[in-house]
């Protein structure tokens, strides 16, 4: 189990990364904490000649907040987020479900939302919080918006070429509340389903682990608001089974976690 | 007890004492000296082509381009291996009509698993090993492949050894008293259920592993091998690869733990031995974890239907049973796969005095990775039989589930005696065990909770097992058989001229704190402090012969020749010391690394002036004195084909009956192991068992598709329990001594994985009563209890 041979690079600005990037397109792979890319180039299912790390990068680190938003370089670890969750108190709900010290020790916000497993918390977070991907390319630097950033099983809207640069998420204001819960047979594992909730002050609300990217529908929201029954807006979404859970049981997941989220509902 | 009693109530008594064994901080410090930590100068690094598919005729195979691959050193198609092996078959003697078909290293023809390696490259580094091995181009053709086990006897079923003619590989039927006419009697109500056991595996913290090396100018084998048997492994290779016995030697250092899954012979280790002797260089295989997941043996995947009878006063009449065992495509060499069902059929119900028992097993072939004997060979599916039907036969007759184990199981004072199914039986103590039990746990008290918790909506569940659990098995387990595994174990102490001992043993170390048991025995019995006591295992070079650890036999019969020994050298020396101090041997002590007075414990001379006088200055002793100041023992078990030991256990869980989720709440476990040598690492051994339990019961199941993929062949889908999920475990202890020894030590590796999984069958049925649903596979995953509960 040892990755096939690739090239190592380690560019020490945004500028360089880019080029490097460019350079190498369809053969290069970008580098964050290395807690999922690493294992698939072990498995050899990942197969990058070139490796970009952007561990050397002053650009994609660092926490600043302006007129009530916090802008996340890409390249701060789970672990550093754990000093930010009085501002966004979401995290500090999804942030203890995320793996292990180990992991959280190295896995970042930007590598997660770049990978967009389905069932990993951040990319729901996100979607939840109506966050910001910051994304640079060589044309420049753009801005999507997280309910337009994830399209599928690991497939978001970043070109081959772009690389994220950070995520933007809202400040907590008096009032706000918020709500995750998630389901895993074993602490630390990959949802088995999951939710992440923010009433701040519109309901938005994100499922994780129950189909092909995180979900978000607007229907759910507009019932709940209104004080209707959740279940018809639930029928609508494509729920996909695996070893772990069959469709039949996520759809009935779904349901558990959302009711549980929302008796558990803190400011 | 037949031993002096002297031996465990005297200075240096570390016998029965939580003594901190010492390599652990060794171990802690990261020290510890694994397969994959040895580098040998001029070391090369094996990989393998592996079959992608579970039934395929290999039509061809090139390896051009791998030859020519950068660093490559030697590849070896499985017909050129074949040529360097004898071929090898897992069957044996007493074990009548099993039969399975000669194995080779490297599969030749046909691949009969998916995983089962095919073409062996050898490289500079594993990296270029790797890289050239997904230049072997295999032309395979797919056959359909024969994978459940329940469908592998259908006449339409893919025949995997055509010899054969069918997928049977081994049956047996007991048929005990008339179970036929004991359940048509009045009053007698029947229970029955169809278990289900899946596949799950070892899951090793130490992956398999060998580094070979071969020495041309004196035709010797050296095997660094992370196993249980180091002795075994010396026989298998010297006769597959037709060497001289004595020019090969077999070394175990410190294993990774093994739990049953190290002490089979892997086509993959083998030959990397072959190629360490072809290339003169030596040679490195560590399996990585994919590897592990694909070819560590299996254990488990039974489908048992069984049935109990109970009259409405509480009498278990007797259990009628089929088990179906699937194993792969061989039966594993050389201990062969056969044993899981046999002892299934010994077990089942072995606690209780029932009359009555049918049982008929059936064992087939698969393509699947083989199966065979992992920690609690058959335990866990006897046990969870058993007493899940004889607490669901409680629930029938509506009597608690406590006193109808009470009321069947064999009285403390029966003994010697049979089992039902005729095993022999002595120093039991299930009666003792159960009350023992229900008074740790609190169990009157527990069921008042549950009952109150009921009414808020939180369905808690208590479940037990009473078991039995083979140890110390004699030459009746293997031996008898034709197998090349010893069946007593050797021990030396000797005394060194420091005053020190140094002893050594055949039973080996495999995490488990065997090295620390026999330093405290070797100090106790003989007499100084522990710390003066070094030990060496695992070397075939330099240990006595015998059979290394497995089957909970390590402490029992490694143990005991370490007893006698270490009483054997006390004698010689106090014959020494005698003449020496113009004394009687039986005026004479030894003590704290002295020679004492017997009487009043005053030294009268220290061990390292006697050793001295011996080793340097013999011309001061008297010309006829001949010191021996080394000492070796062995001991088997007679009299009995094992050393039964038994158990009771319990399990508190909660089931959220919204997702299916269990949670162990607690468990305890009360165990007669016979003398406790070490009380903390007993318990940690208990412990360890347990977990892997839960393990079986909840967690852990190797997944196949219908056409033999194994879909979760990693540590991200394939389930172990963590310290998250893990309970309080209590542990205590009833103590009845085997008296087949002076140690009176039975064995205790296996208890908790061989119980924990009925315990907690049973406490999630108990759980799940209100709701109306019970639950009869494992492991019992959310989704199967949401199927039972009518929730998905």
């Amino acid at each position: 189990m040892k990755a096939a041979d690739f090239d190592y690079l380690r560019p020490s600005s945004l500028a360089e990364a880019l080029t490097c990037l460019s350079q190498n397109v369809g053969v290069a792979q970008p580098l964050a904490g290395g807690q999922s890319l690493m294992p698939m180039m072990n498995f050899r299912v990942a197969t990058p000649e070139v490796l970009i790390d952007l561990a050397d990068i002053p650009d994609l680190r660092g926490v600043t907040e302006l007129d009530g938003m916090l802008r996340i370089g890409a390249m701060t670890t789970y672990r550093d987020l754990t000093r930010i969750t009085d501002r966004v108190p979401l995290l500090g709900l999804a942030l203890p479900h995320i793996a292990h010290d180990a992991i959280r020790n190295r896995g970042t916000i930007g590598g997660s939302v770049a990978l967009a497993d389905p069932a990993a918390e951040m990319p729901a977070l996100l979607l939840a919080l109506g966050g910001v991907i910051e994304l640079a390319g060589p044309d420049g630097q753009r801005e999507v918006a997280a309910d337009d950033f994830f399209q599928g099983y690991y497939a978001t809207d970043r070109a081959e070429d772009e690389l994220i640069v950070a995520i933007r998420l809202a400040v907590a204001k008096p009032g706000d509340s918020f709500g995750f819960y998630e389901l895993t047979q074993r602490h630390g594992d990959y949802a088995l389903a999951g939710v992440a909730i923010a009433h701040a002050p519109d309901l938005r609300i994100a499922f994780f682990g129950i189909s092909d990217r995180p979900i978000r529908l607007p229907e759910l929201e507009a019932a709940l608001t209104a004080g209707t029954d959740p279940g018809p807006a639930l029928d609508q979404i494509e729920f996909e089974g695996d070893l772990k859970a069959s469709a039949a049981t996520r759809r009935h997941y779904a349901r558990v976690v959302l009711d549980r989220a929302l008796a558990g509902m803190t400011s | 007890m037949t031993g002096p009693a002297t031996i465990f109530d005297r200075p240096n008594r570390y016998i029965g004492q939580p003594t901190p064994r010492a390599d652990a901080a060794r171990l802690l410090a990261g020290r510890g000296r694994f397969v994959d930590d040895i580098q040998l100068p001029r070391m090369v690094h094996a990989a393998f082509h592996r079959s992608p598919h579970a039934h395929a005729r290999i039509v061809s195979v090139d390896v051009t381009a791998a030859r020519a691959a950068s660093g490559v050193l030697g590849v070896w198609t499985g017909a050129e291996m074949a040529a360097l092996v004898t071929p090898y078959v897992g069957v044996l003697t007493h074990m009548a009509g099993l039969r399975s078909a000669p194995q080779h290293p490297l599969a030749v023809d046909v691949a009969r698993w998916q995983g089962e390696p095919l073409v062996m490259i050898v490289a500079r580094s594993r990296a270029e090993a790797e890289d050239a091995a997904e230049l072997v181009e295999v032309d395979y053709e797919e056959l359909p492949p024969a994978c459940d086990a329940t469908t592998a006897l259908a006449k339409d079923a893919a025949v995997i050894h055509a010899d054969f003619g069918s997928n049977l590989a081994w049956e047996r039927k007991v048929d005990v008293g008339d179970i036929d006419a004991a359940f048509a009697q009045p009053g007698v109500q029947i229970v029955e259920r169809e278990f289900r056991f899946g596949r799950h595996t070892g899951v090793t913290l130490e992956s398999r592993g060998t580094v070979c090396e071969f020495d041309p100018s004196e035709g010797c084998l050296t095997m660094h091998y992370s196993g249980q048997a180091p002795h075994m492994m010396q026989v298998i290779l010297s006769r597959l690869m037709s060497l001289p016995e004595e020019n090969v030697r077999v070394i175990s250092n410190d294993v990774g733990g093994s739990f049953g899954i190290k002490i089979h012979t892997y086509g993959d280790e083998l030959a990397a031995a072959v190629a360490a002797r072809a290339l003169g260089r030596p040679v490195k295989f560590v399996a990585d974890r994919m590897e592990s997941f694909l070819t560590d043996i299996h254990a488990r995947d039974h489908v048992v239907k069984a049935r109990m009878g109970v009259t409405a006063s509480g009498t278990i009449v007797g259990i009628d049973m089929h088990d179906l065992t699937g194993i792969g495509p061989f039966s594993m060499y050389p201990r062969t796969s056969a044993i899981e069902c046999n002892q299934v059929l010994n077990l089942t119900g072995a606690p209780y005095t029932m009359q009555h028992y049918r049982a008929h097993g059936q064992v087939v072939f698969q393509n699947k990775n083989l199966m065979c004997q992992y920690r609690a060979v058959g335990h866990p599916i006897a046990m969870a039989v058993a007493d899940g039907l004889l607490e669901d036969a409680a629930r029938v007759i509506g009597m608690d589930p406590v006193e109808l184990r009470r009321r069947n199981l064999m009285a403390d004072d029966s003994y010697p005696r049979s089992s039902t199914a005729g095993m022999k039986l002595d120093d039991l103590s299930h009666q003792a065990a159960l009350k023992k039990l229900c008074e740790i746990m609190d169990y009157d008290g527990l069921r008042a909770e549950q009952a109150r918790l009921r009414e808020q909506g939180i369905f808690r569940g208590i479940g037990f097992v009473s078991m039995v659990e083979v140890t110390n098995p004699s030459p009746m387990f293997y031996g008898i058989g034709g197998a090349p595994i010893a069946s007593q174990d050797g021990a030396t102490v000797r005394l060194d001229a420091g005053g020190a001992l140094h002893v050594s043993s055949s039973i080996t170390e495999q995490g488990q704190g065997t090295n620390g048991i026999l330093a405290q025995i070797a100090a106790g019995v003989f007499g100084v402090d522990i710390d003066r006591v070094k030990v060496t295992t695992g070397d075939t070079g330099t240990v006595p012969y015998g059979g290394g650890t497995w089957a909970s036999r390590g402490a029992g019969i490694g143990g005991e020749a370490m007893l006698l020994a270490a009483q054997a050298l006390k004698e010689q020396v106090l014959d020494v010391a005698a003449v020496m101090l113009q004394s009687e041997p039986g005026l004479l002590d030894i003590r704290g690394g002295a020679v004492v007075d017997a009487a009043t414990g005053a030294e009268r001379m220290g061990l390292a002036d006697l050793a001295r006088t011996v080793y340097y200055r013999g011309n001061e002793l008297p010309s006829d004195l001949k010191p021996e100041l080394i000492a070796t023992r062995h001991y088997r078990v007679t009299d009995f084909p094992f050393v039964f030991t038994n158990g009771a256990m319990a399990a508190h869980v909660e089931v959220d009956p919204e997702t299916g989720f269990v949670k162990v709440l607690h468990f305890w476990a009360v165990e007669d192991c016979g003398r406790v040598i070490n009380p903390m690492l007993v318990d940690e051994q208990v412990r360890g068992g347990v977990v892997q339990g839960i393990g079986g019961a909840l967690y852990e199941e190797c997944l196949y598709s219908d056409d033999g993929q194994l879909l979760n062949a990693t540590m991200a889908d394939y389930m172990v329990p963590m310290a998250a999920e893990m309970p309080e475990i209590t542990v205590a202890h009833i103590e009845t001594p085997t008296k087949t020894s002076f140690l009176g030590a039975k064995g205790a590796g296996e208890a908790g994985t061989g119980g924990a999984p009925a315990a907690i069958l049973n406490a999630v049925n108990d759980a799940l009563q209100p709701m109306g649903a019970t639950i009869w596979q494992m492991p019992m995953t959310p989704e199967r209890i949401l199927k039972v509960l009518g929730k998905v």
